[in-house]
């Protein structure tokens, strides 16, 4: 837990939830597990303010609790967690793409309120889509639960850890907090749920009329709650099946972008072949025979089945190992059998290092991401030989590899051909520390992340009065043109905020969007080096 | 004795400088003597963002997502601070949130025991005073409405106050008060936000009345 990481915890938690929870999140990070008591004692808010807060976290599954032999419950916060809120929008667009409206709606409402019932969500969504359609027109449950269901079968949603069943007559006293637990079987079970209905929508001219009809409801409701057949099955969306997918992607971008379009397309039906059988965390898919990948290629694509075999070697082939090929049918040469040929084939996922060399065009120039890359390749290097190989100018090179060398990027390496060290007889080589350099630009862009949301929030802190105008500006706009207004009131209504503080609205709306699309994009590079360091300390 | 050496030449290090690279008579950079400016120069500029179709919706997301969380019950407000005393215009005041009350109905049964937030006094308890009001004009029965789920925030409110300020009569009072005070807010005619407690002129009165005894 570094200082950027806790510093853009408790910013994240502070802007989407507030300040008492992000004092409380804060104040867990810090100090690691607490129980309750020490907790209230630490932040030195109202103990109701902190369990309220620690409601909402554990909701959100942003802190775990446990229970201690001692019997007090103590609460930890879970940092990686709290970082994704970061990439709440690439999930949901990402959602989008695969499975249109109803998957993006159902995928936001998970994230924005934690875990949610089957029943309750479709319910919400059917109401969001109805209201977004044509007069008239309703949205059906239906199809909003059959998307439901395709999200839980490929893994997208995922149901929570469930409260155990407790005997009737339990002679000890019921335990201080539940143990929460599921079997990975049932992860993905989607309960038989016969959910009928409608979405409704909001008519604002009969509004009273429904107001008051909703709360004589709710008033009977409020008496005699019946409670929706799947109670106490709750759904979260699984965050590991989402990377997984946007390695996938970055995957077949790789493959494209060395060879051509069709080898994409093949790289891509392996992987969402093996989408479902792949544990997240695994480094190479399960095995897939030839066959079953000319079976499984999109209509489209009609190669043959030879060309395939031809684009498999060389996938096979290239030495950046996107494909491995791991065994022939029986027997150590390449036959073909009666049964037709079944050599497996295994995309492996470790994240290319290539990926860190991108970023230093951008800072260092391009000749030093040619040495850079130089180094990667060839591991050790002398001063000279890095001038001979990257056909750059002595004094050029010098500097900058002093530069890159000042920020840590690269390390000296020292091979002593004395046993007494001595200098002048001792080989200085230039390399190319990967886990470290990872490590520490994923440290950078943390920092570069709070930075980016504290500027933000200090740019909407300066113009808020200006902002509330025109906010109520606008609301007076829309309540006059609600009622009938004419151009000539409208337009005086509008004369109220002055062409400057028009200009000075304009300029900040441009900033608040710049830097929200840095953030985006800086949570990009995020994803990548994390998923690199993760999958490199995974593997022995 | 160990200043020796230093100073001459230009400065020596343990180690062979030629072999890193650094031939004789090359102009090293200076040292530095300060940490690195807040703001360093940019040398070059940033590359553009990318912008289509995926980088604006995305943006539009987020937004959207801000604004969303923003309303949503878990977003926890403090509430009010209390004041020393009670004034005559707390009854005007726009009602503030209540600290002590979940807007939200979480599974109980999924958290730890000790975060529950008890409501002490039973809903049936609360009806009786209701059953002279129903007797109001029907357009009246929204505002009941109102006061009902106001009344049930209000019990959270004031059975935390009876545990630990045990004053009773201050949380009856409370909740007829604002009781009052909604049909007070329907029915008057002044701009409440101009209300004025005219606090400013009171204090001095006290002082000049003990001068001003002869």
């Amino acid at each position: 837990m570094t200082q950027a990481e806790l510093r853009l915890c408790s910013l994240l938690l502070q802007e989407h939830f507030g300040e008492i929870v992000g004092k409380v999140g804060n104040s867990l990070l810090r100090t690691g597990p607490r129980p309750l008591r020490l907790l209230v004692g630490d932040t030195g808010l109202l103990p109701d303010q902190v369990k309220k807060a620690l409601c909402v976290l554990i909701q959100h599954n942003l802190v775990q609790y446990e229970v201690q032999p001692r019997g007090s419950v103590e609460y930890e916060a879970r940092s990686e967690r709290i970082l994704r809120i970061l990439r709440y929008p690439r999930y949901i667009y990402t959602a989008k793409t695969l499975y249109g409206d109803p998957g993006e709606l159902l995928v936001e409402e998970l994230l924005l309120h934690g875990h949610l019932p089957m029943s309750c969500a479709v319910a919400r969504v059917a109401d969001r889509l109805t209201e977004t359609m044509e007069d008239g027109k309703t949205m059906d449950y239906t199809e909003v639960s059959s998307t439901f269901v395709r999200l839980a079968d490929t893994h997208f949603i995922q149901r929570c850890p469930v409260v155990p069943e407790t005997p009737q007559s339990a002679k000890a006293p019921p335990p201080p907090a539940p143990a929460l637990a599921i079997a990975e079987k049932d992860m993905y079970v989607v309960p038989r749920l016969s959910l009928v209905g409608k979405g409704k929508r909001r008519h604002s001219c009969d509004e009273e009329e429904e107001g008051e009809h909703k709360a004589k409801r709710q008033k009977q409701e409020g008496g005699s709650s019946e409670t929706p057949p799947d109670d106490g099955i709750y759904w979260q969306v699984n965050l590991e099946r989402f990377h997984q997918h946007f390695r996938d992607q970055a995957l077949v971008s790789a493959v494209a972008s060395r060879m051509d379009q069709t080898s994409s397309e093949v790289v891509r039906t392996m992987l969402r072949m093996s989408e479902v059988t792949t544990a997240s965390g695994a480094s190479h898919t399960q095995p897939l025979s030839s066959n079953e990948i000319f079976r499984s290629l999109p209509a489209g694509y009609n190669i043959g089945k030879q060309v395939l075999d031809q684009y498999l070697a060389l996938l096979a082939d290239d030495p950046l190992e996107f494909v491995g090929k791991s065994g022939d049918s029986g027997g150590g040469t390449y036959t073909v059998s009666d049964v037709g040929t079944r050599t497996s084939w295994t995309p492996p996922s470790p994240f290319p290092h290539p990926s860190l060399i991108p970023l230093l065009p951008h800072r260092f120039g391009s000749r030093c991401a040619r040495i850079f890359r130089l180094l990667l390749r060839k591991k050790h290097l002398e001063q000279k030989q890095v001038e001979d190989f990257a056909m750059i100018p002595a004094k050029e090179a010098k500097d900058m590899l002093y530069r890159m060398l000042s920020e840590n990027l690269v390390s000296l390496q020292e091979i002593p051909k004395t046993p007494d060290h001595a200098p002048s007889r001792t080989f200085y080589l230039y390399t190319v520390n990967v886990m470290a350099a990872a490590r520490m630009l994923l440290h950078r862009c943390y920092k570069s992340v709070a930075n980016l949301m504290e500027r933000r929030q200090h740019e909407m802190r300066e113009n808020k009065r200006l902002l509330e105008k025109s906010q109520r500006v606008e609301a007076i706009l829309a309540s006059m043109q609600a009622t009938g207004a004419e151009a000539a009131q409208l337009h005086e209504v509008e004369e109220m905020i002055t062409g400057p503080e028009r200009q000075q609205l304009e300029n900040l709306k441009r900033n608040v969007n710049k830097i929200d699309a840095s953030e985006n994009q800086v949570d990009e590079t995020i994803f990548v080096l994390e998923s690199f360091i993760e999958s490199t300390t995974k593997r022995p | 004795m160990a200043g020796r050496g230093r100073g001459r030449g230009r400065g020596q290090m343990t180690f062979n400088v030629e072999a890193v690279g650094i031939g004789k008579g090359d102009a090293l950079p200076p040292p530095t003597l300060q940490p690195s400016p807040l703001f360093p120069a940019l040398e070059r500029r940033a590359a553009p963002l990318p912008g289509g179709e995926e980088g604006e919706y995305m943006l539009a997301l987020k937004q959207e997502l801000r604004r969303a969380m923003r309303g949503l019950p878990y977003f926890v407000k403090p509430g009010a601070p209390r004041r020393d005393i009670e004034r005559y215009s707390d009854k005007y005041q726009l009602s503030s949130p209540v600290d002590n009350a979940i807007d939200w109905n979480p599974d109980w049964r999924r958290l730890p025991r000790e975060l529950k937030i008890r409501v002490r006094r039973l809903r049936k308890g609360r009806t009786a005073p209701l059953i002279p009001k129903q007797h109001v004009a029907l357009d009246k029965e929204e505002t009941i409405k109102k006061l009902e789920s106001l009344e049930k925030k209000e019990e959270e409110v004031t059975s935390e106050e009876e545990e630990e300020k045990e004053e009773e009569e201050e949380g009856k009072e409370e909740e007829e008060e604002e009781y009052d005070e909604e049909e007070h807010e329907e029915e008057t005619d002044y701009v409440l936000s101009y209300f004025d407690n005219g606090e400013s002129f009171g204090p001095d009165s006290d002082d000049n009345g003990d001068e001003a005894v002869y």
